[in-house]
C-alpha cells in the first residue's frame, strides 16, 4: 500500500498490545521515545477507549532511543532497560520489540536478550520495526517469537483441547468480547477453549499447553494461519480453518456444526446445543420483527463495510443470510496478503444465491470515499459498518454509520461482543440505534 | 545491503539531516535570548537551547536558582518507560490548523495518533461552530524497501494527495525517527511542488530520537510557521496572540476593558490567521513549556512584545499579567479598575472554597510551565502542597527574562516544595504518590490519571488549560476539584479490585532509585 489518509491500522510495533493481552505479560520496547505511546492511542484509546489494563500505556517499558544509540548502537542502553523491569515489573513474561530505530541500526537484540534467556529469565524477543509490515503482521510475529522462543514440546495431547486464533486483541476493539464468545460456544460443545488473550485466559500457563492441544482452530479470514502452520511443523498439531467470524445464529450453527466435526464432537450433543441457541436468537429476532417491517421511515437499503476482513466478510454474511439485506460496495481495510485475496474475494461475491458483493482492498480513507461515492446510486441510502472516519462520507451519502473498526472515538467499548448468537443481536441493536439516533 | 545488518551503520548516519548544535557559552542559562535562525530548516532541541532536563529531585526553590544560575545539571534514568516523542507534539500543534494538511514522513505507526487527533479535532470545531470534518492527515506510509531505496517518490505523492484532497492553505512535511535515519533529502522536492502548486510547504524536523523532551516538537512546528507562514506586519491590530492549546476562550471578556482582542493559535486557526500574527500588539502564552519558541520568535523577527510576567495563574500571577497587559494597551487605569472588580466578584466564592479544601493536600504531575500554574491555582485554594513532579524543566525561556519565572514566582509567592523531574515515569509517580497519599493527585498528560486512582486517590485530569486562568479561573477550578474529591466511590472500588504492575521490592525502594548521578546538560 502506498500514501495512506485515515489509518485503520498501524505498523509492525503494534504487536506490544498483542503482548499485552496475555495475561501478566510485558512487552519492553526498544524505540524511539514516542512508538509506545503512540501505538497504546491509536490501538487501545482511540479504539474504544479500551485503556491501559495491567501495565499498559504509561507502564510499557521503553529504552526511547536517543541520538546517541542511533550512533553508537543501543545494546547496552537495552540490557539497563530490561535490568530495571525485570526488578521494577511484575510479570510472568516480557517479550522485547523493536522499532524502527533499533531495526534500522541493527543492534543485536537477539544477543542481548538471549543472555537473559540463559538465566532462566521468562523473555523472548521479535524484530517489530514499523517499516516491516502492518499490526497484523506484527501480531503474528510476535507469536512466532513466542512459539519459537517459549514452548516445548508435550508430553502428552489433551483431548478437546483447542488453541483459539481469531481477532486481533486491541486491533479488534471489540476483541475481549468476541473471543468470550467463540469460548461460550466452544464450551457449548464440550471442547476446552485456550483462548490465550484478555480476562482470565490463563496467561504464561495457557501458553504453555498450546503444543498440548488435540487442534488449532483458525477464525478467521487470514490472520492467523500462519500460526496455525507453523505449529503444525513444530508440534504436529492438526489445524481447523473457520474463515468466517460467526455473528448470528446461521453462521454459529454452522460455525459449530464444522468445528464441532473436525474435533469429533459426538453430533447429538452440538445439535442439542444449537437447538438452545437459536430458539433463545429467534425469540429476539421475532420480537423485532413488527419493528423490522413497520418502521419504513429511511431505513438503510445497501450496507456497506469498511472493516478489516474478519468484519467485513463476517458481518456481510450475517446481514445477508440472516436478515436479508443487500450489500453495497465492500471495502477490505487490513492489506490481506495477496494469496489470501481470492478467496476473500469469492466469499464476498457469493454471499447467498443471486447475492453477491464487489470489494476494494484499501487501508487509505481518500480512496475508500471516492469509491464508495462512485459506486453508491443516489437513490440508495447505505448503513456503514466502518470506523469513525467513515462519519463524513456516511453523511455525504445521507447514510448511517456504526463505528466496528479502528479508530473508534464516538463509542466505549468493554466487553461488547459481535462474534456468536447474541453477539448477532448486539449488532442488530447497534445498526438501528445508530439509524433511529440519527433521526430523532 | 540489508537494513539490520550493523555494517549499515556508517552509511545511514551520514545521512542525518543538518542538526546544529547550539552549546551553550558560561552561564547560559542566564539572561540571554537565543537566536531564532529562520535559515536553518531545523530548530536545536531543548536540551541544547534552553538548557533543559528530565531528570532531577530536590526543591523549587533550588532547581529555579540553579537554572537562574545556569548550574542545572541533569540526571539520567537507567530504567524507563514510555515517553512521547517531538513529532507527535509537532503534529499535534499543525494538525488543527484548519485550511492546512500535515504529512507524517513516516512508516505507518506513526499515524497512531491520527484517530485521536481526528477526535479532539471534531470535538474543537464543535465547540467553535466551525465546520465538522476529519484532520487533513496523510502518512507516507513508509515500507522496509522504501529504508533501503529511499522515498522521495512518496514524499512528492503524498504532497500531491494533500494538495489534491485537501486544497489546503499550506502543507507541513514531518519527518520520524525512520526517514531521518535513512537520510531522506526533503528540501528538493518541497521546493519544486512549492513553485508547482503554488501553496508553503514546509519541512518540520521533529523525529523523536532527537530529544528526551518532546515539547521540542513544539517548537518545530513553530519553527515551520515562523518561517513560511508568518508574514511581515503591514499595520498593528488590536490582538493578543494567545498561545494555547485547545482550550475554551475565556480571554475575550478579560480583554475587552483593555479594548484587546484575543487571537487564539495555532490549534483551530486558519493559515490566514497565522500569516498576520506578526501584527499583534502583544504575545501572551497559557503554557511557556508550549509557547516559548513561537512567542519569542514572533518578537525577534517582527518586535511583537511577549508578556514577560508570571502567567495568569493564582491572584498574585494575574495581577501582574494583567497590569503588563494593561501598559500594553495604554490603559494602566482600566486594568487596576478590572482587577478590583474581579477580586471582588470573587472573594466570597473563594473564601467559601477555602473552607471546603481545607485540610486538603494535593501532589501535582504535570508539564513543566502548566504544573507551576497548578500549583498556584491550588495554593491560592488552600489546598496543601505535598510537592510535583514535571515532565522536564526548562532551564530558561527563549526570551530569555526572568520575569517570567514561573517556578520563581510559585516559590516566592507560596513558599518551596519538593520537586521531581520525572520525565513522566509512571513507576516513580505510583512508588511516590503511595508513600505520600495525598487527598488528591492532579495530573495533565495522558497515560498517568488511572495510576493515581488504582491506588486509592481521586485523580483529576483537567485538559482544558483555560478554565483554571484568571481570578474566576480559580472559582471554576476549585469547584471542580472539590466536587472531584467529594465522591471518591469510582477510586476505591478501582484500588480494591486492581493489582498493581510493580513489585513489592520496587515499592519500598526510593522512588528515583534509578536516576544516575548528575552530569553536565
Amino acid at each position: 500500500m502506498t500514501i495512506v489518509e485515515q489509518p485503520r491500522q498501524f505498523c509492525a510495533l503494534s504487536g506490544q498490545q498483542t503482548i499485552l493481552a496475555i495475561e501478566r505479560a510485558i512487552p519492553i520496547v526498544h524505540a524511539g521515545p514516542g512508538c509506545s505511546s503512540m501505538l497504546f492511542g491509536g490501538l487501545a484509546m482511540s479504539n474504544g477507549f479500551q485503556g491501559s489494563g495491567y501495565a499498559g500505556g504509561g507502564t510499557i517499558p521503553s529504552t526511547n532511543t536517543t541520538e546517541r544509540e542511533v550512533v553508537f548502537g543501543g545494546a547496552d542502553r537495552l540490557r539497563d532497560v530490561i535490568e530495571g523491569a525485570l526488578k521494577v515489573l511484575d510479570a510472568d513474561l516480557f517479550v522485547v520489540l523493536t522499532g524502527c530505530t533499533a531495526d534500522l541500526i541493527g543492534d543485536d537484540v537477539g544477543q542481548v536478550v538471549g543472555a537473559f534467556q540463559q538465566r532462566g529469565v521468562p523473555i523472548a524477543h521479535a524484530s517489530t520495526g514499523g517499516f516491516r509490515g502492518s499490526t497484523c503482521f506484527g501480531h503474528e510475529t510476535v507469536i512466532h517469537a513466542l512459539i519459537e522462543q517459549i514452548l516445548e514440546p508435550a508430553p502428552a495431547t489433551i483431548p478437546g483441547l483447542v488453541n483459539v486464533w481469531s481477532v486481533i486483541p486491541y486491533k479488534d476493539t471489540f476483541w475481549a468480547g468476541n473471543l468470550r464468545a467463540i469460548r461460550e460456544l466452544l464450551e457449548g460443545i464440550g471442547l476446552e477453549a485456550n483462548i490465550l488473550f484478555g480476562h482470565d485466559s490463563g496467561g504464561l500457563g495457557a501458553w504453555r499447553r498450546i503444543p498440548a492441544a488435540q487442534f488449532n482452530l483458525v477464525v478467521s479470514p487470514w490472520v492467523g494461519l500462519s500460526i496455525a502452520e507453523g505449529l503444525q511443523s513444530a508440534f504436529g498439531t492438526p489445524y481447523f480453518h473457520a474463515p468466517v467470524l460467526p455473528i448470528g445464529a446461521v453462521e454459529s450453527s454452522r460455525f459449530l456444526r464444522e468445528v464441532g466435526a473436525f474435533a469429533g464432537v459426538d453430533s447429538q450433543k452440538i445439535e442439542a446445543f444449537v437447538a438452545a441457541q437459536e430458539s433463545r436468537f429467534y425469540h429476539y429476532l421475532d420480537r423485532a420483527a413488527d419493528f423490522f417491517l413497520e418502521a419504513r421511515w429511511d431505513l438503510p437499503d445497501r450496507f456497506v463495510n469498511i472493516a478489516d476482513s474478519f468484519y467485513t466478510l463476517g458481518i456481510s454474511r450475517f446481514l445477508v443470510n440472516e436478515l436479508g439485506f443487500l450489500p453495497g460496495h465492500q471495502f477490505i481495510t487490513d492489506d490481506p496478503p495477496e494469496r489470501h485475496r481470492p478467496a476473500l474475494t469469492a466469499g464476498l461475491a457469493q454471499l447467498a444465491d443471486h447475492v453477491s458483493a464487489d470489494v476494494t482492498y484499501s487501508n487509505d480513507g481518500g480512496e475508500i470515499a471516492r469509491t464508495l461515492r462512485a459506486q453508491t446510486r443516489s437513490d440508495q441510502r447505505p448503513i456503514v459498518f466502518g470506523t469513525s472516519w467513515d462519519r463524513d462520507i456516511a453523511r455525504e451519502l445521507r447514510g448511517y454509520c456504526v463505528s466496528v473498526n479502528l479508530p473508534i472515538t464516538d463509542r466505549l467499548v468493554l466487553d461488547r461482543a459481535y462474534a456468536g448468537y447474541a453477539g448477532g443481536l448486539r449488532l442488530i441493536e447497534d445498526m438501528y440505534a445508530a439509524v433511529l439516533s440519527r433521526q430523532q | 545491503m540489508r537494513y539490520n545488518e550493523p555494517s549499515a551503520l556508517g552509511q545511514r548516519v551520514r545521512c542525518f539531516p543538518e542538526a546544529p548544535r547550539l552549546t551553550r557559552s558560561n552561564g547560559g542559562c542566564k539572561g540571554q535570548t537565543v537566536d531564532i535562525n529562520l535559515k536553518s530548516a531545523v530548530v536545536p532541541i531543548r536540551e541544547h537551547r534552553l538548557g533543559s532536563i528530565s531528570g532531577y529531585v530536590g526543591t523549587a526553590d533550588d532547581l529555579a536558582r540553579k537554572s537562574a544560575a545556569g548550574t542545572l545539571e541533569d540526571r539520567r534514568r537507567t530504567f524507563t518507560q514510555c515517553l512521547s516523542c517531538s513529532e507527535m507534539c509537532a503534529v499535534s500543534m499543525l494538525a488543527y490548523i484548519q485550511d492546512a494538511a500535515v504529512i507524517s514522513h513516516a512508516p505507518i505507526g506513526c499515524a497512531a495518533s491520527f484517530g485521536g487527533m481526528n477526535q479532539l479535532n471534531r470535538w474543537g470545531q464543535n465547540k467553535r461552530d466551525l465546520p465538522v470534518e476529519n484532520v487533513h492527515l496523510v502518512s507516507t506510509n513508509l515500507s522496509e524497501r522504501d529504508t533501503i531505496f529511499g522515498a522521495a517518490a512518496k514524499v512528492e505523492a503524498a504532497i500531491r494527495i494533500a494538495y489534491e484532497r485537501f486544497a489546503p492553505r499550506a502543507i507541513f512535511v514531518a519527518t520520524a525517527c525512520a526517514s531521518a535515519i535513512i537520510g531522506e533529502d526533503l528540501d528538493g522536492p518541497i521546493e519544486t511542488l512549492e513553485r508547482e502548486l503554488g501553496v508553503p510547504i514546509v519541512a518540520v524536523h521533529c523525529e523523536g530520537f532527537r530529544t528526551q523532551i518532546w515539547s521540542s516538537g513544539f517548537d518545530a512546528a513553530y519553527h515551520a510557521i515562523l518561517r513560511k507562514i508568518v508574514k511581515p506586519p503591514q499595520r498593528k491590530r488590536n490582538v493578543v496572540n494567545v498561545i494555547n492549546f485547545w482550550a475554551d476562550d475565556v480571554l475575550t471578556d478579560l480583554f475587552r476593558p483593555l479594548g484587546l482582542e484575543p487571537n487564539m493559535i495555532v490549534p483551530f486557526s486558519s493559515i490566514a490567521q497565522l500569516e498576520t500574527i506578526s501584527e499583534a500588539v502583544a504575545t501572551v502564552q497559557m503554557c511557556t513549556t508550549l509557547g516559548t519558541y513561537l512567542a519569542s520568535g514572533l518578537e525577534e523577527l517582527h518586535g511583537v512584545p511577549v508578556v514577560k510576567s508570571p502567567l495568569p495563574y493564582g491572584i498574585k500571577g494575574t495581577d501582574a499579567w494583567y497590569r503588563a497587559l494593561g501598559r500594553i494597551a495604554g490603559k494602566e487605569a482600566e486594568a487596576e479598575a478590572h482587577i478590583a472588580a474581579e477580586k471582588a466578584a470573587i472573594a466570597d466564592d473563594l473564601a467559601a472554597l477555602r473552607r471546603e479544601l481545607a485540610g486538603k493536600t494535593a501532589y501535582v504531575a504535570a508539564g513543566s510551565s502548566h504544573g507551576h500554574s497548578l500549583i498556584s491555582v491550588l495554593r491560592e485554594l488552600g489546598v496543601k502542597l505535598e510537592g510535583g513532579c514535571f515532565y522536564h524543566h526548562d532551564a530558561k525561556y527563549d526570551h530569555g527574562d526572568r520575569a517570567a519565572d514561573h517556578l520563581r514566582h510559585a516559590v516566592d509567592t507560596y513558599g518551596d516544595f519538593k520537586v521531581g523531574i520525572c520525565n513522566k515515569q509512571v513507576f516513580e509517580l505510583v512508588n511516590l504518590v503511595r508513600r505520600i497519599k495525598p487527598d488528591m493527585l492532579i495530573v495533565r498528560h495522558g497515560n498517568l490519571a488511572v495510576w493515581g486512582a488504582k491506588l486509592g486517590i481521586p485523580t483529576f485530569l483537567l485538559q482544558d488549560e483555560h478554565l483554571s486562568l484568571g481570578y474566576r479561573g480559580i472559582i471554576r477550578y476549585g469547584r471542580k476539584i472539590a466536587d472531584f474529591v467529594s465522591n471518591p466511590a469510582l477510586v476505591k472500588h478501582l484500588a480494591r479490585h486492581t493489582k498493581l504492575p510493580y513489585t513489592d521490592w520496587w515499592l519500598e525502594q526510593n522512588p528515583y532509585a534509578f536516576l544516575q548521578d548528575a552530569s553536565p546538560v
